[in-house]
């Protein structure tokens, strides 16, 4: 029995009183769903109209619904890590040190590999099709396994809260502390796996979303005259297939030195921790760029439509993307000037590092010469655009204040670093795509959010980030490190802790308020519906066509002769209705993806609990599920053009 | 509510934001905005010089953003709207010209500081620098002196104006060793050697901590850093010497067993070629 189970046993249940809760509240939430499926019948609905399709638009929702559920439990995390740095100025505060590590292990992963990254896929998915005129993804079957995998990485993150524990060791684990040697229970292979699964899920959508655009554009749609969302999803998804299989690698390595006692990153018997901090970064910096990119290009989108004027200096826009491409791969030594590297190489990083500043600012001022001499709209995503530049161009100041090695050496691993990255994912990444939901949710559902509801989450953020990452910079500045779990009472830290702790607290009723706003608007969606399909009165293809967007996207695929193309097309008052249908062929639904995931998911769990029987089926699921999968030529079908014109007549 | 009643709001709480942070900022003794070493010195310059350029992008970056979302505001007809222009060769090369020449100035800086401030690089004074070796235990530090033949864990002492060259090493998960009244930090490494230099210019008692995560006592991982007058320092010495602990092989052991907040603790005799052998154990493992 012992051995059918690897390491698996009662103990791995979860003994103290906060996990408990936590894992109580996570099992009656899934309880709720199934309860609430096995009442309303919904089974077979949920099978065939989401799990197994091929949509991309039906994918994108469910990657958001995903990030939005984590984000909900990152935010719990980053209270929790508040909370107790707000009590525990001389004492222990209100959690052991033990779960304070696994909490701020768990919140920085979460956040990264379930939030931001879900959020961006999901509005990839949502958007890229449309704005190049396309019906769909290049390959929208691997579209449905990146998915599940990305849903298997997260169920096994979350498992760990009721199964066994989470990693301890930060949340890019460095090696020798995440080694088998400093820890040994199953916390680190936790990380691993679920980081694994989820990784190659998302290289497999890098390659998927750059074939995408640079294969299936509309007609005419030159790249230069490819919209801007477009472009920064390019540069991303470069990043992601040239950074991701460092990861994979990474990681594989750790795992290998934990299941089989190798060598790779040991401090003894040959092996290079410092290694393992080089490829880490390797493809955590170029990270950083796959995140900010994406909600770079949906500024881009939202502040042209909002200033109802072209987007100013876009071939300058297109460069500056390229350069950060490009630099994002030479400046990743800036995570550790502090390791010893000599003074010419620190230096080599430091200035590449502040290079990427110059495109980025020739961004930030594109936007603002945008909204000059133009007639800006304040709905919300303009409000997030506003808030965005903001605590961007502080963030990035600090940003530069920070590759220059010698002021590193004082404000590395202290707060000020954590205000920092926190300034430009927040103010960047999140602010951008929660934008981006805003602008683009009566494209997928059909009317709008409720906007007063949308300026108080607005509101709330920008305040509740001042509040909560401002004393942050002050307390790097006042000798202050990171994931400390106590702290003496004469450093005199702990008002400031107190203040960013009632920081996380206003961000949380923005959260609260925009859960609120997503509800009252399904509520009153009837007052809100976009009968015409062009809510905001856009310049992109998607603005072209029905709200919400038919699952062919396009009933006959438009021409593009200008950058803006429905702009263009709405000041030359084409005639957009089309003269005549053409059978439509989409991809059949299908259940491999989930099925593929699941085995991963299995394969996964088998490893961290070295259930090596159970691992070696899950992988040969893996094989087999694929080769079926490739052995069926039928995965295509038909949409008359009969059809199509009885569907587009409704409106 | 208006939008110029936000914006005022915005610039009001950050006002008071700020004002609320320099308040609760006051009476920290570890700031590195008040060095007492020439390096920390030097770094806080740096910090305060590099602040200032930014400036030079960021307030007319604010001055831009509020000017132009005030006056380009929907249902101001005064204003001009040109919804087709969108290219500006002139404006476009500023501000790819402006933040690239100050990255220029910035690189020169950094080019020069990188050098200069190099941890490794020993520092000018007319004294002797002193050498003292660090281990990184799980979870305290041990300093050794090998020219007074002393050890100490969690305290360290030296004399104010002499040089002091930190030997670094590590017996567990790695470490970052800051005293940030004095300069910044360097990496702990087991298997590895690395270096950090400084000076305190004035005596008094300074505190150091472990930066990087290594494990359940890591926050603990404090010690305080010392400087004294030349005198202070050879009486102390003096006094450690009378310790009753010698740091044998086995006496290294137990030390070696983890601890939370270890008590400062002294010994009055050390082991030969210990930091040595504690670099060798991982390089050369039995």
């Amino acid at each position: 029995m012992n051995n059918l189970l690897g390491r698996l046993n009662f103990d791995a249940l979860p003994d103290d009183p906060v996990t408990i809760g936590g894992g109580i509240m996570m099992s009656l939430t899934g309880l709720l769903v199934i309860g609430f499926l096995i009442y309303t019948k919904r089974w077979k609905w949920l099978w065939n109209e989401w799990l197994t399709s091929l949509d991309p638009k039906k994918i994108g929702i469910m990657y958001i619904i995903v990030a939005l559920l984590m984000l909900l439990r990152g935010g719990t995390d980053a209270m929790m890590i508040r909370l107790q740095q707000a009590t525990a100025s001389g004492g222990d505060g209100i959690f052991t040190t033990d779960l304070f590590q696994q909490v701020f292990s768990a919140h920085g992963t979460i956040m990264i590999f379930f939030v931001a990254m879900g959020l961006m896929f999901g509005l990839i998915n949502l958007v890229l099709p449309l704005q190049i005129g396309a019906r769909d993804v290049a390959f929208p079957f691997l579209n449905s396994v990146s998915f599940w995998l990305f849903a298997a990485g997260m169920v096994l993150m979350n498992i760990s809260l009721v199964i066994g524990e989470f990693s301890a060791a930060g949340w890019l684990a460095y090696p020798p502390l995440s080694g088998l040697e400093y820890s040994p229970g199953v916390g680190v292979d936790y990380w691993i796996w679920s980081l694994q699964i989820a990784g190659v899920g998302s290289l497999l959508s890098g390659i998927n979303f750059l074939v995408t655009i640079l294969k299936m554009r509309a007609p005419g749609m030159t790249l230069m005259k490819l919209p801007m969302f477009c472009w920064s999803v390019m540069g991303s998804m470069i990043l992601v297939i040239f950074a991701f299989p460092i990861l994979t690698a990474t990681l594989g390595m750790l795992s290998l030195d934990r299941l089989m006692g190798m060598h790779f990153f040991t401090s003894d018997f040959g092996g290079n921790p410092m290694m393992y901090i080089n490829l880490i970064w390797a493809w955590g910096h170029p990270e950083v760029y796959i995140l900010i990119l994406p909600a770079f290009g949906i500024f881009s989108e939202v502040v042209a439509t909002f200033s109802r004027k072209r987007l100013f200096g876009y071939t300058s826009m297109v460069w500056a993307i390229g350069a950060i491409t490009f630099l994002s791969f030479i400046v990743w030594l800036h995570h550790f000037f502090t390791m010893g590297a000599g003074a010419n190489v620190n230096a080599f990083f430091g200035i590449m590092t502040m290079i990427i500043a110059v495109p980025t600012g020739v961004k930030v001022f594109n936007w603002l010469f945008t909204m000059y001499r133009g007639r800006i709209h304040y709905a919300t995503p303009m409000l997030w655009f506003l808030g965005f530049v903001t605590t961007f161009t502080i963030g990035g100041a600090t940003g530069v204040l920070m590759s220059v090695p010698a002021i590193d050496f004082q404000v590395h691993n202290s707060l000020f670093l954590v205000a920092h990255f926190h300034n430009m994912i927040i103010g960047g990444v999140v602010f951008g795509f929660f934008a981006g939901l805003t602008y683009w949710f009566p494209k997928v559902f059909g009317f709008k959010l409720n906007e007063a509801l949308g300026k108080v989450a607005f509101f709330c953020w920008l305040f509740g980030f001042l509040l909560a990452f401002m004393p942050l910079y002050a307390l790097g500045i006042l000798g202050a490190t990171r994931r400390l779990d106590s702290y003496d009472p004469s450093m005199g830290w702990q008002g400031l802790f107190i203040v960013a702790a009632i920081g996380v607290g206003v961000i949380m009723i923005g959260l609260a308020a925009q859960i609120l706003q997503l509800a009252y608007s399904i509520y009153k969606r009837r007052e809100n519906m976009d009968t015409t399909g062009d809510p905001w009165n856009g310049r992109t293809l998607e603005w072209s066509t029905k709200s919400p967007a038919p699952f062919y996207n396009f009933a006959v695929i438009p021409e593009v002769n200008e950058r803006d193309a429905f702009w263009e097309m709405k000041q030359t008052k084409q005639d957009l209705r089309a003269k005549h249908y053409q059978d439509i062929y989409l991809p059949k639904n299908t259940g491999a993806g989930i099925i593929i995931a699941g085995f991963a998911f299995m394969a996964g769990f088998a490893l961290i609990w070295h259930i090596w029987w159970l691992a070696f089926a899950g992988l040969l699921g893996i094989i087999a599920s694929l080769i079926i999968r490739t052995k069926n030529d039928d995965s295509e079908y038909k949409v008359p053009a009969a059809t199509i014109k009885e569907l587009e007549a409704k409106t | 509510m208006k939008n110029i009643e936000k914006i005022i709001m915005v610039v009001i709480f950050c006002f008071w934001l700020f004002g609320l942070i320099l308040i609760l900022s006051q009476g920290s003794e570890v700031s590195i905005l008040d060095p007492k070493g020439q390096v920390a010195a030097k770094e806080k310059n740096l910090l305060i010089f590099a602040s200032g350029l930014s400036l030079i992008i960021i307030l007319p970056v604010f001055a831009l953003i509020f000017g132009i979302a005030w006056r380009y505001r929907e249902g101001n007809d005064k204003a001009k709207y040109k919804p087709d222009w969108d290219h500006s060769r002139l404006l476009e090369s500023i501000w790819w010209g402006v933040p690239f020449a100050l990255i220029v100035i910035l690189s020169i800086v950094t080019y020069k500081s990188s050098h200069e401030l190099d941890p490794f690089k020993p520092l000018e004074a007319e004294t002797k620098p002193l050498t003292i070796q660090v281990i990184a235990m799980d979870w305290k530090w041990l300093f050794i002196y090998p020219e007074q033949n002393i050890a100490t864990v969690n305290y360290v002492k030296f004399p104010a104006g002499t040089p002091v060259n930190f030997q670094l090493t590590g017996d567990g998960a790695m470490n970052s060793f800051w005293i940030p009244q004095l300069g910044g930090q360097i990496y702990a490494m087991a298997g590895m050697s690395t270096q950090i230099n400084l000076l305190a210019d004035e005596p008094g008692d300074f505190r150091g901590s472990s930066a990087n995560i290594s494990g359940r006592g890591f926050s603990d991982m404090t010690f305080i850093a010392s400087a004294g007058s030349n005198s202070d320092f050879e009486a102390w010495v003096g006094a450690v010497k009378k310790s009753q602990k010698n740091l044998s092989e086995n006496e290294y052991k137990k030390l070696a067993e983890p601890t939370v907040d270890h008590p400062p603790t002294y010994y009055s005799s050390v082991q030969e070629g210990l930091y040595k052998e504690v670099i060798l154990s991982f390089l050369l493992p039995s």
